[in-house]
């Protein structure tokens, strides 16, 4: 299964660091990364692959928001599914 | 292959336009709990509804976190009562609805829908003794729905019972007065009744569906609005188009949680709903879509058609979006729930007789309308059977779910909170009786449009 993490907030060092740590931690595959900043607002869609990974989701999600709040920017990771219904047919 | 835009369009669309799922539903039948002991009867509807509904709250957040949509509410509709408790040897059906409360409160759902009577042709004993419970069964439950059809294109109007559900509203009204005739929010009377309905408070399960099924109740008004936004001045074939995209959208979505959901619960799919189904929240209002496409006001010359433009949109757009569509489908214009709406009236372009009009274009009716307290019986059954007519000539369903607050007049507000929001006494401007037309009962014949076959 694949997940979709969004990274949105203000730029400072580090957050992809802190973003793929968790992943790599949970063995969490990267699968493509697009970042940039706007208006020192920083943007981030990350794809990845988690079926090899032992943690559930909803526990992912919850370490991923929390983490975000302690550096100011917020996560989200959702399933790809949603995004594939509503785009393609 | 999903795209970055793709992406960031789904999450504004949840983020900032308030995209949800607006309710999973489980319809349970409730037909082979029948005794004709009471006492059994209700242990039997408690045991049947806390089994099958144990897990449908925990799949719903499971499912809301997985994929990051808000479904509002969790909900269930069982068989009409009159039916499933018919065989009770009793006078009343209120420890039945203690019972569904206590079943709904006991596994975690919003709303429990079914304290039904389908009387459009005529009244069994357990009809009679349904309607007549209604009051007290409301004001002795937190989350119960009750709903009567008494109306279809095929059988014709039963006006005996519009006359009764007249004064039944009155005395709900009159019942839960002290908090601010709330019973009267969780009544209504239909026309054309669908059984897969999953919205309330019109929910019940149909006789004709299967044990259980999850069916699934889409929103979206504020992605609506949003996509109209950016066509100012576009002519009304660009409109139409980009309501069928984004109403596919928003119904594929929903289409993704009922599958899930019945996947995960084990139970069948029933049907997705299309709905625009608003909230009292900034942003999510079905008015404001109508004021989008040019009208200043709702309820301005030109509502009506704004409103059936939207309405055959968003069905031809959604309909592709899913294997089954059904229940009420289209845009629902409650006024309390909608922000736009609330406005419309309090500024005095929006009145309870255009909105008659505007349900003749619409997904349901007259929907969460406050009116002064002393309004009659007799009137409240004139504005029933007029909605009523309109369902039966035009095939579609209609619907009465107005509030006669006891002690308020017009210009005075009412507020009931969360999803039912808050609302200003709308005036009913004719003076006139309707005594001598709703005391003549009987039933209107089916009209020649019933004659199909």
């Amino acid at each position: 299964m694949k997940l979709v993490v969004t990274v949105v907030g203000k730029d400072r060092v580090g957050i992809i660091a802190m973003v793929s740590q968790i992943l790599a931690e949970n063995n969490v595959n990267i699968l493509s990364i697009n970042q940039n900043i706007m208006d020192g607002f920083f943007n981030m869609i990350l794809i990845a692959e988690i079926s090899e990974s032992k943690i559930k989701l909803t526990e992912l999600q919850k370490i991923l928001k929390e983490r975000g709040e302690e550096i100011n920017v917020q996560i989200k990771a959702q399933h790809e599914d949603i995004f594939n219904v509503m785009h393609s047919v | 292959m999903i795209t970055i835009d793709d992406i960031l369009e789904t999450n504004r669309m949840i983020t900032e336009n308030k995209l949800d799922v607006r309710t999973i539903t489980m319809g349970i039948s409730l037909r082979d709990c029948a005794h004709p002991n009471i006492s059994q009867f209700c242990r039997n509807v408690y045991d049947k509804i806390t089994t099958s509904a144990e897990f449908l709250v925990k799949t719903g957040e499971d499912i809301e976190a997985e994929y990051g949509i808000p479904i509002i509410h969790k909900r269930i509709s069982v068989t009409p009562i009159a039916i499933a408790a018919d065989a009770c040897k009793t006078d009343t059906y209120v420890p039945v609805a203690e019972a569904l409360d206590k079943a709904a409160k006991e596994v975690g759902v919003n709303f429990i829908g079914g304290f039904s009577a389908l009387v459009e042709k005529g009244f069994t004993n357990g009809d009679r003794i349904l309607i007549n419970s209604i009051p007290q069964a409301l004001a002795s439950t937190d989350l119960v729905c009750s709903s009567v059809n008494l109306g279809s294109t095929k059988s014709g109007i039963n006006m005996d019972c519009v006359r009764e559900m007249g004064e039944i509203i009155k005395r709900t009204a009159e019942l839960t007065r002290d908090q601010q005739a709330l019973g009267c929010a969780k009544l209504v009377v239909f026309c054309n009744a669908p059984g897969d309905n999953p919205f309330m408070a019109g929910a019940f399960h149909g006789v004709s569906e299967a044990d259980k099924v999850v069916s699934v109740g889409v929103s979206g008004p504020g992605v609506v609005k949003h996509a109209l936004e950016d066509l100012k001045g576009a002519d009304f074939t660009e409109i139409a188009e980009t309501i069928k995209k984004t109403a596919f959208k928003i119904t594929r979505v929903g289409q993704l949680v009922a599958r899930e959901a019945s996947k995960r619960l084990g139970v069948p799919f029933g049907i997705i709903d299309l709905s625009l189904a608003p909230t009292p929240a900034v942003g999510d209002s079905v008015a404001r879509i109508i004021e989008e496409l040019g009208i200043e006001g709702c309820g301005a010359p030109g509502t009506t058609a704004a409103l059936a433009l939207l309405n055959d949109a968003v069905k031809k757009g959604g309909l592709m979006a899913s294997s089954h569509v059904g229940g009420l489908s289209g845009a629902f214009i409650p006024v309390s729930e909608d922000e736009g709406m609330i406005h419309a009236v309090q500024q005095g372009s929006l009145s309870i007789e255009k909105l008659e009009a505007m349900t003749c274009v619409c997904s349901v009716g007259l929907d969460m309308i406050a009116i002064e307290g002393d309004t009659s019986a007799a009137t409240i059954s004139g504005i029933i059977a007029d909605e009523a007519a309109i369902g039966m000539i035009n095939n579609k369903t209609t619907a009465v779910r107005v509030i006669p607050v006891p002690g308020k007049k017009v210009g005075e507000m009412v507020e009931y909170g969360g999803l039912l929001g808050y609302c200003p006494i709308v005036p009913v401007r004719s003076q006139y009786s309707s005594e001598a037309f709703i005391a003549r009962g009987g039933r209107i014949p089916a009209p020649i449009r019933s004659l199909t076959n």
